[in-house]
């Protein structure tokens, strides 16, 4: 406590400190005047350093300074996400947060939160889908479900870590449907592509993940689509109904990703960013990127992407308690 | 046909050609300085090929990682470094084969049969690459379980010395792969409350730690003592070399095959095939003697292996969008972004884009040869200069290749720390290699060990019942009881 005590108070005196000095219209005109860093806490190669090296490229484009990706990797997001909340509230350190800065905390990984950052700008938002084998015995949802209840503990499924935010989607979605969670043990798995992997290969029976993740098997008629869950159907996926439209049990839950920076950014240098951050997630390249991947695109600025995060906070709170995975 | 001339005509540009040229010299070089690895070739390449259109941009990764997983071997036989993971498996013996006066044959083997090798990886990538997907598809955690259990026995065949010192190595480099958060539940492990250390010792800075910093520690010793040189000429690094193919053909062709397996399984790549075929080599050699004092059998095998993993590796990543290693992991993010979605749909809408990257694998294979040998040439100025220049660079490539890969202090940490480790361990005849294998399996050992239990609600038996794993396990269970059994020996008859 004292250690996050005195760094509050560091980080308030950093900040204060900077919008004194740093607050003159000079600065603003000045900021950015040397290469910028965005952290993201996800590797090279997957859907978050997609998006973190598309943003940073259309924010260098527009701020006329380099924009690094940094990837600081490690401890289910841990290392990257404390990575951005540790650094000098300046401007020229920002990264990319991804939902499972609601979730470490309530597993007791880190004191990280929502409240640690200046959030910038949400720029997508991805529901999860229930994916099968295309052979398999389960012709829908339907039959999924009747499966389930038939035998409680037989059907396995995977997609993420234990605790990540697919097993809570999954977790969720039995909770809804009056299913004890223990019905479908979770095999934990490095990532969706490996869970996947495991469903081809018969070693689980069902994947939960984002459609973007599955698209290729699917595609290759390997694993099919069941139902996705979100309030309402994904414009890519017109004919994939919804949890509420199959069963009508509501749930519905999702990742998201957003830029923020450490707390206390200067207001100059935060709108600079947030004006920079709009132009890019308005621009044609970043559609066309987003689409070309199947990523939902979702905005929401500054305070609203904060709000966003608080309630997302509690939520995952609710059902990461009830479902016995909080700390 | 007329996809063949279509995606012939989207590879000879002359953009394409200066990119293909420049990205193999940049894959030469980095292979080349111990510490930067293939893989960070490639992540290096990402931002630059952002701009580029999609044959230019995968153009450049194929061919950057193919000379890098090469030139790893370059400074493997001038220093005992390996350039990159890919070369660790026999770099002690190339080491010294140049000792004895054989570097000429070495480098020359290693850049034939690199070429060779890939060749033979692209050859199955373009032809058989739909049928090999298919049966790495279908391994669960328990075939995957049985293969880390193969991968951790070949520590053992590796490791020259006294086998309890083997075991060591092994097991400490196991405790290493346990630091961090626990693949399966989630619980950080020996972090002592370090943020840093959740995400556990990394691989690469102990790898160059391991392998470089503690030869640069042996040689700060010796820093003021008049430079040692292995061989003060490179001469025609292609004499003997068809002699070399015709009698290790069959070595090629199995560790070539080997190659092309390992490298298709998601998650095993370049080093560990490597690995796995040096181990058989001496398994099966006539001459299982001579491994370990400088033979080149083990090398014609190993070298051709990584190669033929680097295609092979592309096979599931290109069919299903599952990366065969951390290439190719790198590669799908690029297929992405330039909207080509890997999937069979892929090979439907974009036949002359994937046409066009296996005729660069072959042009990256073919300029191998001469430009390994412009490379070899060159890295031969590395000898020359004297060692008060050159360890201080190299521990300083060190440092910066692993700081680079975790962006972390820690990674420099760790750096220090095991080089140090390493050094004293080699010095009191403890073999590192181990040590690396342990670290590299131990993950993955556990996390489909763990995962195997889940899906078979804690029954031992399901590690048999699948037939690919039954079978798996049974060799495992061979493998183990013969060592058992010829460890065992020697004790029966003195007493």
């Amino acid at each position: 406590m004292t250690r996050l005590t005195r760094r509050t108070f560091m980080t308030a005196a950093t900040g204060a400190a900077a919008t004194a000095t740093l607050g003159a219209p000079s600065f603003a005109q000045a900021y950015p005047s040397r290469p910028i860093q965005l952290i993201c806490p996800w590797g090279a190669g997957g859907g978050t350093d997609a998006v973190a090296r598309i943003v940073g490229t259309l924010l260098e484009k527009d701020l006329g300074q380099p924009v690094t990706v940094v990837n600081r990797t490690g401890g289910n997001g841990v290392v990257g996400h404390s990575a951005i909340a540790t650094a000098a509230p300046d401007g020229y350190t920002i990264g990319l947060l991804t939902v499972e800065i609601v979730m470490m905390h309530w597993m007791g990984l880190t004191q990280l939160g929502p409240a640690d950052y200046t959030p910038i700008g949400l720029v997508n938002e991805d529901a999860p889908v229930v994916i099968v084998k295309s052979d398999g015995p389960y012709k829908d949802l339907k039959a999924l479900i009747d499966a389930i209840k038939a035998n409680p503990g037989k059907l396995k499924a995977s997609g993420t870590a234990q605790g990540g935010i697919w097993h809570l989607a999954l977790v969720g979605m039995l909770q809804a449907l009056k299913i004890p969670p223990s019905a479908v043990p979770w095999v934990p798995s490095t990532g969706a592509a490996a869970g996947l992997q495991d469903l081809v290969a018969g070693g689980v029976d069902i994947v939960c993940c984002s459609a973007p993740e599955g698209k290729s098997l699917v595609d290759a008629g390997r694993v099919k689509y069941l139902t996705v869950m979100a309030p309402r159907r994904d414009p890519t996926l017109p004919d994939l109904q919804t949890l509420k439209e199959i069963t009508g049990a509501e749930y519905a839950t999702g990742v998201w990703r957003g830029i923020a920076g450490p707390k206390n950014l200067p207001a100059p240098i935060f709108d600079k960013l947030l004006a920079s951050l709009k132009k890019a997630y308005d621009s044609k390249e970043y559609k066309e990127f987003m689409t070309n991947r199947n990523f939902g695109m979702s905005w929401s600025a500054g305070p609203d992407f904060g709000a966003f995060m608080v309630k997302a906070d509690a939520a995952m709170g609710e059902s990461m308690k009830s479902a016995g995975l909080a700390k | 046909m007329d996809i063949l001339i279509q995606a012939f005509l989207l590879v000879v540009r002359p953009d394409v050609i200066v990119t293909i040229l420049l990205a193999s010299l940049f894959g030469l070089f980095v292979g080349a300085i111990p510490g930067l690895t293939a893989t960070m070739a490639t992540a290096l390449l990402v931002p630059v090929t952002f701009f580029m259109d999609p044959i230019p941009a995968l153009g450049a990764i194929v061919t950057a990682s193919a000379m890098a997983i090469f030139s790893g071997d370059i400074p493997a036989a001038l220093l005992r470094m390996p350039g990159t993971p890919a070369s660790a498996a026999y770099t002690d013996e190339s080491y010294k084969l140049g000792k004895k006066g054989m570097l000429d044959l070495t480098l020359g083997t290693n850049v034939v049969f690199s070429a060779m090798g890939g060749m033979f990886g692209v050859a199955i990538l373009v032809f058989a690459a739909p049928w090999l997907a298919e049966v790495a598809l279908k391994f669960s955690s328990f075939e995957y379980f049985w293969l880390a259990c193969l991968g951790l026995t070949c520590a053992v065949f590796i490791s020259t010395t006294d086998p309890v010192k083997g075991f060591a190595s092994l097991f400490l480099g196991l405790a290493f792969a346990t630091v961090g958060i626990d693949p399966v539940v989630g619980h950080p492990r020996f972090t002592f409350g370090s943020i840093e250390l959740l995400q556990g010792i990394s691989f690469i800075p102990a790898m160059i730690a391991l392998f470089a910093v503690s030869e640069v520690l042996r040689q700060a010793l010796v820093i003021g003592d008049p430079v040692e040189q292995v061989s003060a000429h490179i001469g025609n690094i292609f004499k003997g070399i068809g002699a070399m193919i015709r009698r290790y053909k069959f070595n090629f062709l199995r560790s070539s095959t080997i190659g092309v397996a390992i490298g298709a399984l998601p998650g095993a790549g370049g080093d560990i095939a490597a690995w796995i075929t040096y181990a058989v080599s001496k398994k099966f050699s006539k001459e299982p003697e001579k491994f370990g004092t400088g033979h080149i059998e083990g090398i014609v095998d190993a070298t051709s292996a990584n190669n033929a993993a680097l295609a092979g590796a592309w096979i599931p990543a290109l069919v299903f969008g599952i990366p065969g290693d951390s290439i190719t992991a790198i590669v799908i993010g690029v297929l992405y972004m330039k909207g080509m979605n890997p999937g069979p749909t892929v090979f439907l809408h974009n036949p002359q884009l994937i046409y066009g990257v296996f005729i660069i694998f072959i042009i990256a294979n073919l300029m191998l040869v001469p430009l390994g040998l412009i490379a070899i040439k060159s890295a031969k100025q590395i000898l020359r200069l004297p060692r008060q220049l050159l360890i201080p660079i190299i521990l300083m490539f060190c440092i910066v290749g692993a700081f680079a890969i975790t962006n972390s202090i820690l990674a420099v940490v760790i750096l220090l720390v095991l080089g140090i480790l390493g050094w004293v361990l080699e010095e009191n005849g403890f073999p590192v290699a181990p040590i690396i294998l342990g670290m590299v399996l131990g993950e993955m050992l556990e996390m489909n060990f763990m995962t195997s239990m889940i899906k078979a609600d804690g029954s031992f038996l399901a590690f048999f019942e699948r037939p690919i794993a039954g079978v798996l396990g049974a060799m495992t269970l061979l493998v183990w009881a013969g060592m058992i059994w010829t460890g065992l020996r020697p004790k029966r008859a003195a007493a």
